[in-house]
């Protein structure tokens, strides 16, 4: 049974396995998308406190939370990778990772537009949005360095081990500005500090971190089967695909 | 092993003191970047000494990121690195060697510099004590964790601003404890918690960082 | 049903520039997403 997953590990056949996968995410991430939504702006009540600005939530917990777990997942595979010396596991380290960081970028940007409105500064230094800065350029120093290796082997080798010093460190990173935060604070004001919790908000929440996470599986096996089909260009089988794709176009 | 390490270090040292210029333009790199904040930001003196601990620490990160590039660039370039890989002392030996050579070369002389910044910021002596502490005991985490970031970006090109990029973000605990605890000092805080932190996250960076150099250094020796 | 109105649902409170400023910038990120792995296919 477990020799039939092995099948897998081996990118000519996880490309097709791939291709079939993509359909179902991308319907499912649409679905919970708007059921989400749906949630988040007619079933969810108004905010006493904060009114309708707290909305943005719906995007900017889910997206937050998503940079987080992509970030480890992203260095769980390329940990895979350089355990066992797969060249699938790099390359789906490598797929993550532009999409974790669209997250992380996109938990910033709401969470300004969220702090404005709430708080009158488009930036606070908080603890939470502090640390997605930094989780930002995590993500982007392990794309540049990636990026900058022009041999393959060696890119997934050295981007595995900077993705794993990272998750490590994230842990830590998050508590010592959490630290900071409380040291320099004066008042106790939290972005993070979400509206008292109506159970539909959080409803609203978990259906679009789940349509997040479906959309996050449906570009990865996209964008890794561009991924295999560069890196094994050589081979015959991505010759005879190319042109199967070609004469299906 | 010992052998071996101090033999390592002591190789460092005077290859570095043959080219002085290096360590003390480390020196001097952290002494104008500290003299540039308050032509930025003014001279109150109120504002400077709340700003020291902060522009005393992100200057010594800058001057350390600044000589990480050649920790390891001249021993790979001349095949020395190839022959400390395939020799019988393990790799993390040389690692830790080289990485406690390039403290003695930039971290100390950085710490022992911190009176400088104290004169020009107008620190109180105690708060001066605890910089200097905390130089002491975080410096060391810049050049473990350092180390890992120079051996990743190993003959890769952009390799100065990339390593910055890669291995700035993992100070951040050191300038945030760092800093913090000058700054408790200069309200009246004990600053015991604070240098207990550092001195714990450098206690994780002399794992994860050696072990992360030798990794590194393996895929780019290969 | 929360919204009296469709003006009342585009307005949010006063706060539409916020929310709707998030809610789009996501919408634009996902499609240049979607975008960006198209264009990637077809330059085989």
């Amino acid at each position: 049974m477990t020799s039939d997953l092995f099948r897998f590990a081996a990118p000519q056949a996880f490309f097709p396995l791939a291709g079939k996968l993509i359909p179902w995410f991308s319907v499912l991430a649409g679905v919970l998308t708007l059921a989400g939504l749906y949630v988040a702006f007619f079933v969810a009540p108004t905010d006493h406190q904060q009114g309708e600005a707290y909305r943005i939530i719906f995007i900017h917990v889910p997206a937050a939370w998503m940079s987080m777990f992509l970030y480890v997942v992203m260095a769980g595979w390329a940990g895979l990778g350089l355990a066992l010396n797969t060249r699938l596991s790099g390359m789906m380290a490598s797929a993550i990772a532009p999409t974790g960081a669209m997250f992380t970028f996109l938990a910033l940007w709401t969470g300004a537009l969220w702090g404005r409105p709430t708080w009158g500064a488009y930036w606070v230094w908080d603890a939470r949005l502090t640390s997605e800065l930094v989780l930002l350029f995590l993500y982007l120093g392990f794309i540049a360095l990636k990026g900058a290796i022009e041999d393959p082997a060696r890119a997934d080798r050295a981007g595995a081990i900077l993705a794993l010093v990272g998750v490590v460190n994230v842990p830590i990173i998050y508590f010592s500005v959490q630290w900071w935060n409380t040291l320099h604070q004066g008042a106790s004001v939290s972005l993070t500090r979400a509206p008292s919790m109506a159970s539909t908000m959080l409803a609203g929440m978990l259906l679009m971190a789940l349509a997040a996470w479906m959309y996050s599986i449906a570009t990865t096996l996209c964008r890794v089967r561009s991924i295999i089909l560069g890196r094994e260009r050589d081979a015959e089988w991505v010759r005879m695909t190319k042109e199967q794709m070609r004469a299906a176009a | 092993m010992l052998r071996a390490s101090a033999f390592i270090i002591r190789r460092e040292l005077r290859l570095a003191l043959r080219r002085k210029g290096d360590v003390l333009n480390v020196l001097v790199f952290f002494v104008v970047v500290a003299s540039l904040f308050p032509l930025g930001v003014g001279p109150e003196p109120n504002h400077l000494r709340a700003m020291a601990a902060g522009v005393a620490w992100i200057a010594a990160l800058l001057a350390a990121v600044l000589s990480l590039p050649r920790l390891f660039a001249a021993d790979y370039a001349d095949g020395t690195l190839e022959q400390m890989l395939v020799s019988p002392q393990p790799l993390i030996v040389v690692v830790l060697a080289k990485a406690a050579a390039h403290w003695l070369l930039t971290g100390l002389p950085l710490a022992l510099a911190a009176p400088v910044i104290g004169l020009q910021y107008d620190l109180p002596t105690d708060a001066l004590g605890v910089l200097l502490a905390s130089l002491l005991i975080g410096t060391p985490v810049l050049s473990l964790l350092g180390a890992a970031g120079a051996a990743l970006t190993l003959g890769v090109r952009g390799g100065g601003a990339l390593l910055g990029l890669l291995v700035l973000p993992l100070f951040v605990p050191v300038l945030v404890f760092g800093a913090g605890a000058v700054t408790s000092t200069l309200i009246g805080i004990n600053p015991g918690a604070h240098l207990s932190l550092l001195g714990a996250f450098l206690a994780v960076s002399s794992l994860i960082g050696p072990w992360a150099a030798c990794a590194a250094l393996r895929v780019a020796l290969d | 049903m929360n919204w009296g109105s469709l003006n009342d649902f585009l307005a949010m409170g006063g706060y539409g520039s916020y929310v709707w400023g998030s809610y789009g910038v996501t919408v634009l990120c996902i499609l240049l997403e979607i975008l960006s792995l198209k264009g990637r296919k077809e330059k085989r």
